[in-house]
């Protein structure tokens, strides 16, 4: 039987692959993906509990909408961030992005 | 019948204080009507005083009159202003207006046609309402305020040509040196605050009767000593005194002389019930003043110029008063202080006059022949310095005669000895000085004239009281100044006829001596000079005592600054330097960390995150053990 621990186990397993990507992916592209792996796992958590502890309201169930709907823009807008600076280096190599340094 | 002028004792301070402002703020670009606005200001102020000295003395006031306004307050401290006249507040109100008074008439003239003619009426201003603010005093917190103030006016005054290196070197050595003394006069303002909890003179008395620690009334004593040491310039703060007399030579008539330098007689009087409840201190202080009465006079005996032959008679009549005071014998120094006021400004004046009429010339050996060209002059001067000299029935005979006969009454042998010393001394410098410069074979004063009468007023009056002021604490008017400046537990004692004739003879052969070596010349003065070679150099150099100072400045006051040097270059810049170091060093260290990449800092953030969470985690732990 599939119960509200299996939810929350797959969540952070979710969760953890995101933060791998995010933290050692060199492509700009898969870093983001990474950022909507971690996103959703975070909607899986609300879903989850909305189902299990809340049942009387569906407030988790909307915030995960509301989540989608971030995503969706934060995701348009770093495509348009890779897309600006692929033009400018020929690349969307993390590595070659280290304009901040010292 | 004059009570109502007590309650306007306060203008007498304020009225030259008034005048300063004006003439400072409004009026300096118009010299005649600053001077004229200074001198109204000190006249109204000497009129007050002479209305509430004749209430004080002839009025029959029995209690001291206070006023006290509280001007401060915080938990555990209470600072008050305030006013207290008395007997000795009397004498010394119309002793400083009077002087001031005259001075700033004879100014007038012997300042005519300075370039610095209205500030020298200011600072003349600042000068009296400080000195008067000082003398009507009612506690300790006030009187040193006032003491600084004098003294800045003072280092005003001698500066005042501050055009010459020597007045200006003289004024700084002045406001140094009386730094010295202040210093430990504050120290004993403060134990006086700290133990006793005020400052208010009738308050202290009744507290220090009721105290038994004699240790730390000695020390507050001496301490409290360190003043009148610097201020009355007693040895071995004497050194900036004679160099004060680089200001305007009425300036040194009345600050010098007067006035300002017997403020330190005065504070000792004031001081009398602290001092006076240890006869330790009170050994101290009659030893520090018969010394430097000794030490001075024997300077005056071979200088050549007029002022510092008179400023060292200075110091020493101080050191007179001084030891008067040490022994017991307050209202005698009181009384000298009275008197020498008057003969002294009177002869500081003449001199003056004399170095008006001589074009600025100041050596005694350069006049000559001035009693035919200067006739005012001249006799007032002699008989400034028969006062000085004690020849009876003049004014300085009673009051040195009081101090010799306190001194002789009370047993202290030696210091009588050493008086009667000084007044053989001094009679004799005086009159070297008036036949070498007055009567003297020299050509120097041919071409003298005598002075306006502006100067020569001022002269003529000071002369009188010269010869009068000491009828009022003399036996023939029942010491009338005994009655009235007095200490509770002073002991008067009866006039003694062998003391007097003593004084009087030792005076007399001084001047018959100076007469012979300096008029006659029976006996060579050179000769003399070349038979004493040695003790001539020290004397005339004034026992080293300025080169011992210029030496011990070098070897201590340099070494410690150089030492303090070093600790500023490599501790405190060291300090200040190393702080940047470090943090320039750990900027350095740190900059690897900052990669450039994003990732690297969002790696940063997780660890941060997972640190913050286990903890949370473990606190909670923690609460549900």
């Amino acid at each position: 039987m599939i119960g509200f621990q299996h939810y929350l186990l797959l969540a952070t397993f979710l969760f953890a692959v995101g933060i791998y990507g995010v933290l050692t992916k060199r492509n700009a592209v898969a870093v983001l993906m990474s950022i909507e792996l971690m996103l959703n796992s975070v909607n899986l958590n609300f879903v989850a509990i909305n189902r299990y502890l809340v049942t009387d309201h569906a407030v988790g169930q909307l915030f995960a909408l509301i989540v989608i709907v971030v995503a969706a823009a934060e995701v348009a807008v770093g495509l348009a961030l890779i897309i600006s600076i692929f033009r400018q280096r020929k690349s969307v190599n993390l590595n070659d992005f280290n304009l901040l340094k010292w | 019948m004059f009570a109502w002028s007590l309650e306007l004792a306060w203008l007498i301070v304020l009225l030259p204080f008034a005048a300063f402002a004006l003439i400072g703020l409004f009026l300096h670009r118009w010299p005649r009507l600053s001077a004229s606005l200074s001198i109204l200001a000190i006249g109204l102020s000497f009129i007050l005083s002479v209305l509430i000295a004749a209430h004080v003395f002839l009025g029959g006031m029995q209690e001291p009159f206070e006023l006290s306004i509280r001007w401060l307050a915080m938990p555990g401290l209470n600072v008050d202003m305030g006013l207290l006249i008395d007997g000795i507040t009397g004498v010394m109100l119309i002793v400083v207006t009077l002087v001031a008074l005259l001075v700033q008439v004879y100014s007038l003239g012997y300042m005519h046609g300075d370039p610095g003619f209205s500030s020298y009426y200011a600072y003349q201003s600042v000068f009296a309402g400080s000195m008067l603010g000082l003398v009507l005093a009612n506690n300790f917190g006030q009187i040193f305020v006032f003491w600084e103030l004098v003294g800045l006016a003072s280092y005003l005054l001698i500066g005042f040509w501050f055009g010459r290196d020597s007045a200006k070197n003289a004024a700084v050595k002045a406001f140094v040196t009386n730094r010295v003394g202040d210093f430990g006069f504050l120290l004993a303002i403060l134990f006086l605050q700290i133990i006793f909890g005020t400052l208010n003179f009738n308050g202290l008395a009744a507290e220090i009767a009721g105290y038994t620690n004699t240790a730390i009334l000695i020390g507050i004593s001496i301490l409290l000593l360190a003043g009148p040491i610097g201020k009355s310039a007693q040895f071995p703060l004497h050194v900036w005194l004679p160099d004060a007399m680089e200001g305007p030579t009425p300036v040194s008539a009345l600050i010098h002389a007067a006035t300002m330098v017997a403020a330190g007689v005065y504070l000792i009087a004031r001081a009398y019930f602290i001092f006076s409840t240890t006869p330790e201190a009170m050994m101290v202080i009659a030893v520090v003043g018969g010394f430097t009465a000794l030490f001075a006079a024997t300077i005056a005996l071979v200088q050549n110029d007029i002022k510092r032959i008179l400023a060292y008679s200075t110091l020493s009549q101080l050191g007179y008063m001084v030891m008067a005071m040490g022994i017991g014998a307050m209202t005698a120094g009181m009384f000298h202080l009275m008197t020498h006021a008057f003969f002294k400004a009177l002869l500081f004046l003449a001199a003056g006059s004399v170095i008006h009429a001589m074009a600025n010339e100041q050596d005694i050996w350069k006049m000559g022949r001035l009693k035919d060209k200067m006739p005012v002059t001249t006799w007032t001067f002699v008989i400034g310095a028969l006062a000085l000299a004690g020849i009876p029935p003049l004014s300085g005979f009673w009051s040195k005669d009081e101090i010799l006969l306190g001194a002789f009454a009370s047993g202290h042998m030696g210091l009588y000895l050493l008086g009667t010393l000084v007044a053989f001394l001094t009679a004799f410098y005086m009159f070297r000085l008036i036949f070498v410069a007055f009567f003297g074979s020299n050509k120097g004063g041919e071409h003298a004239h005598e002075s306006p009468l502006v100067m020569t007023v001022p002269l003529v009056i000071l002369a009188v009281l010269a010869v009068v002021a000491g009828f009022v604490g003399s036996p023939l008017m029942d010491y009338a100044f005994a009655h009235y400046v007095t200490y509770p537990g002073a002991v008067h004692h009866d006039p003694n006829i062998m003391v007097m004739v003593i004084s009087a003879l030792v005076a007399i052969t001084g001047i018959i001596l100076a007469w012979a070596i300096y008029q006659k010349e029976l006996i060579s003065h050179l000769a003399l000079r070349e038979k004493f070679q040695g003790i001539y150099t020290l004397l005339y150099n004034k026992y080293y005592i300025d080169e011992i100072y210029h030496w011990l400045g070098q070897r201590f006051i340099d070494g410690t600054a150089r030492v303090l040097f070093w600790f500023d270059i490599y501790v405190v810049n060291g300090l200040v330097n190393g702080i940047a170091a470090l943090t320039g060093g750990a900027g350095k260290v740190l900059r690897y960390t900052e990669t450039g990449q994003v990732q690297t800092y969002a790696g940063y953030m997780l660890v941060g995150v997972i640190v913050i969470v286990g903890l949370v985690l473990i606190a909670g732990f923690a609460m549900l053990i």
